[in-house]
């Protein structure tokens, strides 16, 4: 009887992962993954390339990491800087813009630290600051916690010397609209991860609009040259499509709650 | 193959553990045939007497000797223990046990166990578990269990020490008739009265030492020294 | 409280759908953590033996380590692997990562040292046990470790299923190897991750239960494969 297990935990084990022919795997931000949007995308980039896009769903940091060091084919990311220092290093081919969605101030209903009457996303982030507000921070590097790190630099305040109003949560998106949900605090998410959360609790959108506050995304191909491995092929034949008319309707037209998250605005090469 | 192991010839050989002496030293030549009874109080050192002799008691001086190359030596000799050690297994597992260490055909196996199941009156209990026999039968079944290799000797520590007078009978017809057949047989008790029965030689230990190694008729006669006299008619001996 | 609820209601729901997706996950939970199961055990129960039987220089230091690596949270085992298996380490040509096969390795890393160490401290007590007759049969190491394994084997399905558990809810290693790919490497443990960081905790709580009751299962299943549990006693 024992045997059988054996023999059974075996075939188990050698029997060949059910993948289909071609694969190319895409590090992604959960900001992205989180709206939904890839659910719409991936079936209809089956349809049109018979090719089957293996999501790795990371932060902005640990995508560049993959990238890095060649577990990935191509990263789709939101930050610009280090967007560009990775392209800088050699570990990317090109940037390719696709799309850009924007971030949005999330408080409690009641709005303590009045951030809805703000003119701007700094004014907004001061006036949290004053009233001492609590706050929860990504704190994980990904491309949303730098851009709130580089919004807080702009309102000339140091976030190191806040006080415990501001909680560094070290989580992906979605757990960290969970701890400002369970303490009733601000937070600086992007919209579609926002519309998607399930848990809002007290929360609402009190915030949006500044130009400052929109949020590109980027396709980059792994660089050949360094991985030799990795499928530059499919990675470029994946971008042809992104950028193609299929991509623009389906990222255009993709709602949710009835608001549209995404605009297509794919350009040439940086 | 040599016929027989036997004799057995110990010079010199002490146990010592801490920095006390547990037995020896000790010169003794056991011959070839014989039944030997190995009497004493607690703690004299009965039980590290046969460890070491049986080989499984590091020796701190002295030499055990046996006649027979070494690889040999162990596989021919068998100890029961006080409390008879049961495998986790049943009866049937239990006698087989030593067989399959060695290459007898698993039938082979089933066969001799069968055989001495019917001996020791467990033939109906061969397939129950060896953990819930009574004491009785544990120590008939790990007897049966050590003359199954054909041993050319067989150690018993204190074998019927926990047992009742029927179970005791039992026990000494089983190593009674294991000696008729040419067994040499080693065993310590505290029984005078098994010993007169069995005993064709006795081994008189005192606080490590042997006192006395005589023919068992002499011994119960006519004691050669005053604390085996002692011994003999109740004395504590300290 | 309501929604524990939910995740009851979520739980039946999928169960009585047979939603496709979760019986494509709930699958691949079993294949990889039985495997990492089977391979470990293979590893872990031989090596709870040796260090029961043999007397050797590092015997103890062994058992030290092992007992430490116990509490080793799976997420640096995770890191680990995905450094030795990543393309810019020194496994990476055999291309392991994001597969099963990556997170096996990870769940064997994991559940070995907790194997061991429960296997190690119950066949201690049978070797205590058994140890004179063994000395005086004159045993070969091998014999012994052979006897230990069979005689303590319902010990040792206990320290099996301690590592099952362990491994089959499991989720930091495996999410860093495995990578939670939809349709590739996505298991029960790191959908419920990733639906809890949706806020969608009704389906994360649904998915959980289901992971209760396949650990029950498995369990029963294992206990009436080897029919432990008839046999009484031992």
């Amino acid at each position: 009887m024992i045997r059988t297990v054996f023999l059974t935990a075996c075939m188990m084990l050698m029997s060949p992962n059910a993948l289909w022919a071609e694969n190319i795997k895409l590090a992604v931000t959960t900001s992205f993954h989180n709206s939904g949007l890839s659910e719409v995308l991936l079936p209809a980039i089956k349809d049109d390339l018979e090719l089957t896009v293996q999501l790795l769903v990371v932060g902005t940091g640990q995508a560049l990491r993959l990238g890095e060091a060649g577990d990935v084919d191509a990263i789709l990311v939101h930050s610009r800087k280090a967007e560009e220092a990775f392209l800088s290093a050699g570990f990317g081919t090109h940037r390719r813009e696709i799309m850009y969605n924007d971030f949005v101030f999330i408080g409690p209903v009641d709005d303590p630290a009045n951030v809805g009457a703000s003119e701007t996303a700094v004014a907004a982030l001061q006036k949290i600051a004053v009233a001492r507000s609590p706050f929860v921070s990504r704190g994980d590097d990904s491309g949303t916690h730098k851009k709130e790190r580089s919004l807080w630099q702009a309102a000339s305040l140091e976030t190191g010397e806040f006080g415990s109003w501001y909680r560094s949560a070290g989580a992906g998106m979605g757990a960290s609209l969970n701890t400002a949900s369970g303490m009733n605090a601000y937070i600086m998410a992007d919209r579609a991860s926002w519309l998607n959360f399930g848990n809002k609790g007290d929360l609402a959108l009190l915030f949006s609009g500044d130009p400052v506050l929109f949020n590109q995304y980027a396709f980059l191909p792994v660089n050949p040259v360094l991985h030799p491995h990795v499928r530059n092929d499919l990675a470029l034949k994946l971008e042809e499509w992104l950028i193609g008319d299929r991509a623009r309707e389906l990222i255009n037209s993709y709602t949710v709650s009835g608001e549209t998250l995404f605009i297509f605005n794919a350009g040439p090469n940086d | 193959m040599v016929k027989t192991i036997l004799p057995l010839e110990i010079s010199n050989a002490s146990v010592r553990r801490r920095g006390k002496t547990l037995v020896g030293p000790v010169d003794l030549i056991l011959a070839e045939k014989g039944f030997t009874t190995v009497i004493g109080p607690n703690g004299a050192g009965k039980t590290t007497l046969l460890r070491m002799m049986h080989g499984i008691e590091r020796l701190s001086q002295g030499t055990v000797t046996w006649h027979g190359p070494n690889a040999e030596v162990r596989g021919r000799q068998a100890f029961v223990f006080q409390s008879p050690i049961m495998m986790r297994r049943s009866v049937r597992d239990n006698l087989t046990y030593p067989l399959t260490l060695g290459k007898t055909p698993k039938t082979e196996a089933r066969q001799q166990a069968e055989d001495w199941a019917e001996r020791i009156n467990l033939k109906s209990a061969l397939n129950r578990k060896a953990t819930v026999l009574s004491g009785g039968e544990r120590q008939k079944l790990a007897i049966a269990r050590a003359l199954i290799r054909k041993p050319d000797i067989l150690f018993l520590d204190e074998p019927c020490s926990h047992l009742d007078g029927r179970a005791t009978r039992e026990i000494e017809e089983l190593l009674q008739g294991a000696h008729e057949k040419g067994i040499r047989i080693i065993m310590s008790t505290h029984d005078m009265g098994q010993a007169k029965r069995l005993a064709s030689e006795v081994v008189f230990i005192l606080k490590g030492r042997i006192h006395e190694f005589s023919p068992a008729d002499a011994f119960f006669d006519t004691p050669g020294t005053n604390e085996a006299k002692a011994f003999l008619s109740g004395d504590i001996l300290e | 409280m309501t929604e524990l609820f939910e995740g009851l209601k979520a739980a039946f729901l999928l169960l009585v759908r047979l939603d496709a997706d979760l019986v494509e996950i709930t699958l691949r939970s079993l294949q990889v953590t039985l495997s990492a199961l089977v391979i470990a055990s293979a590893i872990a129960l031989p090596l709870g033996a040796i260090l029961a039987v043999r007397r050797f220089r590092f015997r103890r230091a062994t058992i030290a380590v092992l007992n430490a690596l116990m509490g080793l949270p799976p997420v640096v085992v995770g890191l680990c692997v995905y450094v030795m298996f990543s393309r810019s380490g020194p496994f990476g040509v055999l291309g392991l990562l994001f597969t099963p096969t990556a997170m096996i390795i990870a769940q064997v890393i994991i559940i070995v040292p907790l194997i061991a160490s429960i296997a190690h401290q119950s066949l201690r007590d049978l070797w205590a046990e058994y140890h004179d007759l063994l000395i005086s049969l004159n045993t070969t190491q091998r014999q012994r470790i052979a006897t230990l394994l069979w005689d303590g084997r319902r010990a040792l399905l206990t320290a099996s299923l301690a590592g099952f558990g362990r491994a089959i809810g499991e989720v930091g290693a495996i999410m860093v190897v495995g990578g939670n790919i939809d349709h590739a490497t996505r298991v029960l443990t790191t959908a419920i991750a990733l639906e809890t960081g949706k806020g969608n905790f009704a389906l994360a709580l649904g998915l959980g239960f289901i992971l209760i009751a396949l650990a029950i299962a498995v369990n029963f299943a294992i206990h009436w494969l080897t029919r432990t549990e008839v046999e009484g006693r031992w």
